[in-house]
């Protein structure tokens, strides 16, 4: 532990005063009246360019992603640059949708996705399982965040090897993260999203600098990661994809970009921002994030090439890849440094756990809480319910980490992925078009569920010797029509089918004149802008009065 | 005559309002070269050491950013 007492401190004392920022940031932009969803949830939908940048940055680039993204590319190459392609297509995306759900949800004063389906297609049931589908794939993702903390803590080896000396550390950091959150809601991530972002920004700008001067440059780093995948018996890797994973990896690419936009907690980032023009600055802006994601996914060919050893997993016999990251800095930067570098994926973990917190609590309380619960609640309840919802999740988060094995929270972000995206033909194509009935979508949801988690069951991984949820790339020639070892990304398959359905059961039940719901929405809602007229401002208002 | 009109005249200038341009067209381009896996999955050429495969997929973030601030500047209101 005393080598790496510099580290420990560093990483410490940036820790502590980023808790501090979190702290300070429920006076910052302060609002005449914190208890008010609005505020507390979304920043009081105030928030500029510059804030949206980090914000979001912060929210989609998280620490996991940091942490698992190289740790793939180590493992398998170039099928982990996926993460290129996603994040590149997703901004074109992100202009030419989320851009109407802001300005709807402004007119309306939605705060989830499932606020938006409810209204739109007027059907409380489809809004309950777009609610529960985005809770129930935030919440591993929350408790991803935490592994991308544990990999850091273990190579400064301050994790011991009783069960509560092993967790002491991420449940204290997480108790901290809580009460802010609590305290401050989306304000704290926003602000603490600066000191993230920055921090993250030079250890990767150093990183890909400096270590390839020490490794004798890009072209031998690549040579190397070419000699160990070559040497591996193992079909799939290399520095080129092969003839067999080229579909997987556009599908995972177009798959991962429609969930990320879907997740509750992107939706909860572009919400917060003022106005249409900050998202589409946005767009060209946050692209900048993309490049620094592809020069850290290559920190796993400099992992390779550094000859790093990941260390022991949780099992017996196993090895935890999340490892190879945080150990390349410890043997390759000194000390100091290697503490900054730390201290940016362990921060770069609360920026977007809070955000998922508060993502995951709004939905609880605008579309179980106020929808089934408490019909006429107040502002001032619902933020009152929010806060305590987002403590309940955080708790949950950290008691899957502690109580389960880390691999299952690893198998459940990627069935998360998986099912968000059975939110597409509601939320995404839902902004542009009426003409699916409910009914049809309730049912093209549970087709697709249905079929992603038996796809998904069937695919078993060689690597870490499991029968079932072995990851995401589903060989083709399971379906027994096809004969080809090509394989595809699930989330795909499975929500081709669920707008089939969709599409099918909507001729279906018109043909069988089904009532439609009542739509609340009117074409010109998807264009307003900041300063509409129609914005009903009227609860605010009260609220203000009533507390000065 | 003026009073009659002007309840009508807002929702009626509201009616125009739309997001449709022929610029967003564009923005379909950032959407599909990245997935086309035959412009890049070579090796060679190399530049500064980085094989084909990895530095036209950075240039396709400089497309992305490219399309998307041509859109927002052309459909700016």
């Amino acid at each position: 532990m005393s080598e790496h007492i510099t580290e420990i401190i560093i990483f410490t004392v940036l820790f502590l005063l980023v808790s501090g920022i979190g702290f300070v940031a429920a006076r910052w932009r302060a609002p005449q009246d914190m208890a008010h969803l609005d505020e507390w949830g979304l920043g009081g939908r105030s928030f500029g360019a510059w804030i949206t940048w980090f914000l979001v940055g912060g929210d989609l680039y998280t620490a996991y992603t940091f942490v698992a993204v190289p740790a793939l590319i180590f493992g398998a190459g170039a099928a982990g640059f996926f993460a290129v392609p996603y994040t590149v297509i997703i901004y074109p995306m992100f202009f030419l949708i989320l851009i109407r759900l802001w300005s709807v949800s402004h007119r309306h004063g939605f705060v989830t996705p499932a606020d938006f389906v409810r209204t739109r297609f007027g059907s409380p049931t489809l809004a309950l399982l777009i609610a529960i589908t985005g809770i129930v794939a935030t919440m591993p993702y929350i408790a991803l965040q935490l592994v991308g903390i544990e990999a850091v803590l273990k190579t400064m080896g301050v994790t011991g090897s009783s069960m509560f000396a092993r967790h002491a550390p991420i449940i204290i950091a997480f108790a901290i993260l809580a009460a802010y959150t609590y305290q401050s809601g989306l304000r704290a991530p926003a602000l603490i999203a600066f000191v993230k972002d920055t921090l993250i920004y030079i250890v990767i700008l150093v990183a890909v600098l400096y270590l390839p001067y020490k490794l004798g440059g890009w072209g031998s780093i690549f040579d190397a990661a070419d000699k160990k995948f070559q040497a591996t018996p193992a079909p799939g890797d290399g520095i080129l994809l092969n003839a067999n994973n080229q579909l997987q990896y556009v599908t995972l690419a177009v798959g991962s970009a429609l969930a990320l936009f879907l997740y509750p907690h992107s939706v909860t980032g572009v919400l917060a921002s003022k106005n249409r023009n900050v998202i589409k600055r946005n767009m060209s802006a946050l692209p900048a994030y993309s490049f620094l994601l592809g020069l850290i996914a290559l920190l796993g060919y400099m992992a390779i090439s550094a000859g790093i050893k990941p260390l022991p997993g949780a099992k017996a016999g196993s090895s935890d890849m999340n490892t190879v990251v945080p150990l390349l800095f410890d043997l390759k930067f000194p000390a100091w440094f290697a503490g900054i570098a730390f201290a940016a994926i362990g921060i770069g973990a609360l920026v977007p756990a809070a955000i998922m917190s508060i993502a995951a609590a709004n939905l609880f309380t605008r579309n179980i809480y106020k929808e089934y619960l408490k019909r006429d609640a107040t502002p001032a309840d619902e933020a009152k319910v929010s806060k305590i919802a987002s403590l309940v999740v955080k708790i949950g988060a950290v008691a899957f980490i502690v109580f389960l094995d880390p691999q299952f929270s690893i198998d459940l972000q990627l069935i998360g992925g998986v099912i968000i995206l059975q939110t597409a033909p509601a939320v995404a194509l839902g902004l542009y078009t009426r003409w699916f009935h409910r009914g049809a979508l309730i049912t093209g949801w549970a087709a697709g569920m249905g079929l992603a988690l038996w796809m998904l069951w069937q695919i078993p991984n060689a690597a870490t010797k499991k029968a079932h949820f072995g990851g995401s790339a589903f060989p083709l020639n399971k379906f027994w029509f096809f004969d080809t070892p090509k394989t595809i990304y699930v989330g795909f398959v499975a929500v081709a089918v669920n707008l089939l359905v969709a599409v099918l059961v909507t001729f279906l039940l018109r043909a069988m004149k089904t009532p439609d719901g009542v739509d609340g929405t009117e074409a010109d809602d998807y264009f307003a802008d900041e300063g509409d007229p129609r914005v009903d401002k009227s609860v605010t208002t009260v609220e203000t009065v009533s507390s000065t | 005559m003026a009073e009659l009109e002007s309840p009508e005249a807002v929702p009626a200038e509201r009616k125009k309002r739309t997001d449709h341009s022929p610029w967003n067209w564009l923005l379909l381009i950032p959407i599909v070269v990245p997935l086309l896996t035959p412009l890049y999955n070579h090796d060679s050429p190399r530049f500064a050491g980085f094989p084909a495969f990895y530095w036209i997929q950075f240039l396709f973030i400089l497309l992305g950013v490219a399309t998307t601030s041509i859109v927002y500047r052309m459909t700016r209101r």
